[in-house]
């Protein structure tokens, strides 16, 4: 009798080994923009106020600009902010803007994040953003959008932010992206510098957003030799490096050389699985194409560098903007601001492309300016 | 008489033990890298408790823990461990919003039930297959339902994308087919606290009923204890291994019904399994498969994982050790066996020096 409760109870302690493991898929990255809790603790005024839209008493600590009466706020999707592509080029954005507003930088000093774990984190994330009282607090991606629009309707007089998605009401700034005109142009780099005809795209969550992506470049790859190859595959996350790895690893085995990946921190796996290929055989040659902000530096191993570029795309940099258009002119209410090559909302990192590459990319990019090519935004037609 | 009331004295010590020793445990956590954990605990339960919208969060996300919490347990009950719950919640949840996309106009007193009880039936069906293969070929349920869990994330996935939805998110499910009430919205500022909470009430008193005053409980708890000696009694293991994995995937289909149609309205396509499935099982083990115990154990849990979103914000205690410190007390949760061994340790000494000082 005392064994079998034994066992069971082992198997208990067991299980809470498991439990543990389930707990975070966190795609693992040490540089965390970890803050410092001290001056964190200073600023964050602990929610006392309700939805006023009174900010941070800040105190200054030794900057000489004076802090402007403002604070921004985004909500992270499931990937995260540390997801090295689209939650952190938002938030990069939001501490460029901070700095040139006279704070320091630092979360909890009139910018903040909140993180999600969980599709059912969204709204009560939402609200306590509006508790802790900002100007302006942004849904990043289009996972928010349901969310954003309950809460801003719930609460009218609060201003919110959607990225990637666009909404009716008149108190969400909706922030898009012509992100196939960039995709178009990866896939022109990925033409002139493939060697076996094969090439790869691994998008997050198939999708309006992420669709565009893949549209794009296979017809900027199509655009330069429609024999080249474009592998497509999906891996239904945005967080999940190892699925990342895995696809990576069947596309660079069935012999494409470049791997273009729309998909967040999922990413994270194909720039490990290109690594380990190339460690293992160094004169093999293999490219990854980042997204959202500059990988290259995710792309550096003893060989070099096997970052090919990246398409860029100025989330960031679009809330610096609506921040700012805000401050100035008052909040933008309800409309949809739509950034392309055009705005320089959109584009393509020079990387290690070679000359050749380049240039016609260059040509490609003056030719969507101008109006010349149009570049197909999605696969379906509806 | 005393001896029963000790070990009902050492089932409740138990989990009060592994919770205390859980927040210290975090607690040490934090200091040792600088941060202050009296700030960062209040702060989380300051944030929960002191605004009726944050409760009402947590009490809804207790709503559901309840149901994957009773799933797993009345599983574990009979020997199995059902790691599908998540799956299950899920084909739960697609099913409840199915029905309700399908007849919006049905009355609400028609389109409630009949949507929860489709819910009921996937999830009940998806761990059916795997009691199935477990009862006739002896496969192993907890490698089937591990990949059951990933065929119903995409075959949701897929539904939503081709049948349910154009984009990734279906339509929200009409008023009559809402759980949400006014009044309890109301109470708690707007949250989506809903009638499933009530359903938690009444499914934790069935539950009890079942498997303290029915036969088919008995039974199930015997397979548990003994399979061969329930079998030389009469019991069909085949039968009882079934029936528990049933009504295993039956509850967490009831909470992916409930999470459907109360806490979102709609169905979006899944990044990852829900979380909820798998902390269901946590849940189950804190409540030490007691049906009241999981409803309390659940509460805490619903707290803390609203909670753990305050620590970042009003503590500065960064996201990530915010998950580690929940994580510890997941942890303390389970290693019950631990504090179990220490409290009969000190309980013994305690005996033996009572005799030597008479």
């Amino acid at each position: 009798m005392t064994t079998i409760k034994l066992r069971s109870l082992l198997a208990l302690g067991a299980s809470a080994f498991l439990l543990a493991a389930c707990q975070g898929e966190d795609a693992g990255g040490g540089d965390t923009p970890v803050e410092d809790p001290a001056t964190g603790d200073t600023s964050t005024d602990t929610g006392d106020t309700g939805d006023t839209d009174t900010d941070e008493d800040t105190t200054d600590e030794g900057d000489d600009t004076e802090a402007v009466d403002f604070s921004i706020a985004m909500i992270t999707d499931e990937g995260g902010v540390d997801d090295r592509s689209f939650n952190q080029s938002a938030w990069e954005g939001m501490q460029e803007w901070a700095v040139d507003n006279g704070y320091s930088g630092e979360r909890g000093d009139g910018i903040n994040y909140y993180q999600s774990n969980d599709s059912a984190d969204f709204v009560p994330n939402l609200n306590a953003a509006l508790a802790d009282g900002h100007d302006i607090i942004y849904g990043i991606g289009f996972l928010l959008l349901d969310s954003v629009n309950d809460v801003a309707a719930q609460n009218p007089d609060q201003w919110f932010g959607i990225v990637d998605e666009i909404s009716e009401l008149d108190n969400v700034v909706s922030l898009t992206f012509r992100d196939h005109e960039a995709a178009f142009l990866a896939g022109v780099a990925a033409a002139h510098t493939t060697e076996t005809g094969q090439v790869g795209f691994i998008g997050g969550i198939a999708g309006p957003v992420i669709d565009r992506f893949e549209t794009g470049f296979t017809a900027g790859v199509a655009h330069v030799d429609e024999s080249i190859e474009v592998d497509v595959q999906y891996a239904e996350s945005f967080s999940d490096a190892g699925i990342g790895q895995q696809i990576a690893a069947g596309m660079f085995t069935n012999g494409a050389d470049i791997v273009y990946h729309a998909a967040g921190a999922v990413g994270n796996g194909v720039f490990t699985e290109a690594r380990n290929r190339l460690e293992s055989d160094p004169d093999s040659q293999l490219w990854v194409i980042g997204v959202d902000r500059d990988q290259e530096e995710e792309g550096n191993w003893d060989g070099g560098n096997f970052t090919l570029t990246s398409t860029l795309k100025g989330v960031g940099k679009s809330i610096i903007l609506s921040a700012d258009q805000t401050m100035e002119e008052g909040f933008p209410g309800g409309k949809n601001i739509a950034y392309g090559l055009e705005e320089d909302g959109v584009g393509l990192t020079r990387g290690n492309m070679s000359e050749e590459a380049w240039a016609a990319v260059e040509e490609a990019r003056q030719s969507i300016i101008d109006g010349e090519l149009e570049v197909p935004e999605f696969t379906y037609s509806n | 008489m005393l001896k029963v009331s000790r070990s009902k004295l050492d089932n409740l010590l138990v989990p009060i033990f592994s919770i205390i020793l859980g927040f210290v445990f975090g607690a040490i956590l934090m200091l040792f890298f600088g941060y202050n954990p009296i700030t960062a605990y209040e702060a989380m339960i300051m944030g929960v408790f002191g605004s009726p919208y944050f409760l009402g969060e947590a009490l809804r996300q207790a709503t559901i823990l309840t149901f994957t919490g009773l799933g797993f347990a009345i599983a574990f009950k009979a020997g199995f461990f059902n790691i599908g719950v998540s799956g299950q919640l899920l084909a739960g949840w697609v099913s409840a919003i199915w029905v309700a996309l399908a007849f919006p106009d049905l009355p609400r007193l028609v389109l409630v039930p009949l949507s929860i009880g489709a819910g009921v039936l996937f999830g009940a069906i998806w761990a059916g297959i795997a009691g199935f293969l477990r009862a006739y070929f002896g496969t192993s349920e907890v490698i089937v339902t591990i990949m059951l869990n990933f065929t119903a994330l995409h075959t949701t996935n897929y539904i939503i994308r081709n049948i349910l939805a154009v984009g990734n998110t279906t339509e929200r499910i009409s008023e009559n087919a809402s759980l949400r009430v006014g009044w309890l919205t109301d109470l708690t500022a707007g949250s989506r606290l809903n009638m499933g909470f009530f359903i938690a009430i009444v499914v934790v008193i069935l539950y009890w009923i079942f498997m303290t005053h029915m036969t088919a409980g008995f039974e199930i708890r015997a397979v548990g204890l003994n399979p061969f000696a329930s079998t030389y009694a009469g019991m069909s293991a085949k039968k009882n291994i079934i029936l528990s994995m049933v009504i295993s995937g039956a509850l967490a289909g009831l909470g992916g019904a409930i999470h459907g149609m109360g806490t979102f309205g709609n169905l979006f396509t899944q990044n990852a399994l829900p979380n909820i499935g798998f902390n269901g099982i946590a849940v189950a083990l804190l409540g030490l498969g007691n049906p009241i115990g999981i409803f309390f154990s659940s509460i805490l849990f619903g707290v803390l994982d609203v909670g753990a979103g305050f620590m970042p914000n009003r503590a500065g205690v960064p996201d990530e050790m915010a998950s580690i410190v929940i994580a510890a007390i997941i942890f303390f949760v389970g290693a019950n066996y631990l504090i179990r061994l220490v409290l009969n340790k000190v309980s013994t000494n305690k005996a033996v020096q009572n005799e030597g000082g008479e």
